[in-house]
């Protein structure tokens, strides 16, 4: 590829674009895996994490978003009625028809003029909707957009998904680079017909392709953007303090990373997989904000997402000057993720429906 | 049908948000258009902070109709930092015990279906959760 072809692939606002405010939520309830081992494997094996998230009875991708969405806005301090769009990315709409996003742009003030929508990629519904926020602000059609990430996700009992399927997520308001925590420099997207994951109309459960979950999926899709974003911006895995690739477990993340050039130290602190599992459309994002939560000006940070049927969007991203003074302004993704009730197999059965009641 | 019901209770329900009486700043929820202090008309809206304490509780086994997935839960009668009492499900509330005066805040949670579980419309509204997230990042600093 010729420099000047692989500098058109790069996504680049001609006004400069950055997030203005961010903001995480994960659920309090956790099922550890060997609790799931217990009850389908009699505890023999190993499991890919250490626990997960689960949502209670009464959340929902709707009520995660509100939240994840307060604390951007409590960062941003700005007017929640100067937002011209709310995006809302998640493969676990509560409604097949009916918008999360109004629901959540009424519940935050933003509400009526604004663009509201639901996303849907698999898990990277939510940078899909950050791609295209970055759109929104950076053609100077709007001077805020709101991208959400989040999942409650389900996974057939017994199923190897069960294990990290988890709830969570991450909102991010986008807006001009000049007020920005951090600035988002440019993105690329990767994208292919592959058939490793998927869940048909009316289905309750996804089924995976077998073995197209690993290498002709995860791995060529975050590889080759992240590569390509390097290439593109001729920028090596050593120009950034920190990087954070989708998390469906720990293994696949800690892979690619190395294959990529980049250390364990720089993906340490974004890799969050282990303790609240893998919150598919917000798992790269949430990473990101845990990153946010401790970066200093001038870091830099590549995001990688994927979604399945698949494809990634590659994100470089450079922290502001604002961002010490911001990020205290609303609760931080491991204090989140230090405030836990541990669950059994059996409240976890009735918390997620999975129950036949009649 | 309870549906318009739901649909023109939304602003109070999702967000808090009442009044504040412009004759002698009293604040209002739910919002009632005259002020309950002074009597005088009172339209102002005002987005309440969400805070606030518990001021009594109880907790439900047999829930009314609509609830029983819920159930068992706490019900509270919250004081909120800016006035007004409020009745709401307290949720998260996690191994602590829930006590008089426990420092609570607004959450915006699914509170039950309309009709049918798995046909009807969702409703959302405010909850109340212990203020845990704070002491957490109190004891992290």
């Amino acid at each position: 590829m010729t420099d000047k072809v692989s500098e058109n692939l790069l996504l680049k606002p001609s006004r400069p674009v950055g997030i203005v405010g961010y903001g995480a939520y994960v659920p309090r309830y956790r099922l550890p895996a060997k609790e799931i081992s217990r009850i389908w494997t009699g505890g023999t094996g190993g499991v890919p994490i250490q626990e997960k998230s689960v949502p209670g009875p009464d959340e929902d991708t709707t009520t995660m978003s509100i939240e994840a969405a307060r604390n951007a806005l409590a960062r941003a301090g700005i007017d929640p009625e100067e937002i011209r769009a709310v995006w809302v990315g998640s493969e676990s709409h509560p409604y097949a028809v009916k918008p999360t996003s109004t629901i959540v742009a009424e519940a935050l003030g933003v509400v009526p003029f604004t663009q509201a929508g639901d996303w849907e990629f698999a898990c990277k519904a939510g940078t899909e909707a950050m791609v295209a926020a970055m759109g929104l602000v950076g053609s100077d059609m709007a001077k805020y957009a709101l991208a959400i990430g989040m999942d409650t996700a389900q996974g057939r009992p017994g199923d190897a998904l069960e294990y990290t399927a988890s709830a969570g997520g991450a909102a991010f308001l986008l807006g001009p680079a000049e007020e920005s925590v951090a600035v988002i420099e440019s993105t690329l997207s990767y994208v292919t017909d592959t058939p490793d994951f998927w869940r048909r109309e009316y289905q309750k459960y996804p089924e995976h392709g077998q073995r197209f979950t690993g290498e002709p999926a995860y791995f060529k899709h975050i590889s080759s953007a992240a590569q390509s974003y390097l290439d593109a911006t001729g920028t090596t895995a050593e120009d950034y303090q920190y990087a954070v690739f989708h998390q469906p477990n720990s293994k696949f993340p800690s892979r690619v990373a190395g294959q990529l050039g980049f250390s364990k130290e720089q993906i340490a602190t974004g890799l969050l997989v282990s303790v609240i599992g893998n919150t598919y459309s917000g798992a790269a994002i949430i990473g990101l904000t845990a990153i946010l939560d401790v970066a200093e000006p001038g870091d830099r940070i590549l995001m990688v997402s994927f979604g399945s049927g698949a494809g990634s969007d590659a994100f470089g991203i450079r922290v502001t000057e604002r961002l010490p003074e911001r990020r205290d302004l609303a609760p931080k993704t491991q204090t989140y993720i230090a405030r836990r009730t541990e669950i059994d197999y059996a409240t976890y059965s009735r918390m997620r429906g999975k129950l036949v009641l009649k | 049908m309870e549906i318009p019901r739901h649909w023109r209770l939304k602003k109070q329900r999702y967000a808090l948000v009442g009044e504040v009486c412009p004759h002698c700043d009293a604040k209002i929820f739910p919002p009632r258009d005259v002020c309950p202090e002074c009597g005088d008309e009172a339209k102002t809206l005002f987005e309440f902070s969400g805070r606030g304490e518990v001021y009594s509780y109880t907790t439900l086994s047999n829930a009314p109709a609509g609830y029983q997935a819920s159930a068992p839960y706490t019900v509270a009668l919250v004081k909120l930092d800016e006035g007004p009492m409020v009745t709401a499900q307290l949720t998260d509330i996690g191994e602590q015990d829930v006590e008089i005066g426990m420092p609570v805040e607004m959450v915006t949670r699914k509170l039950r279906s309309e009709g049918d579980d798995d046909r009807g419309m969702l409703v959302y509204g405010y909850k109340f959760r212990p203020m845990e997230l704070q002491q957490l990042a109190a004891a992290a600093d």
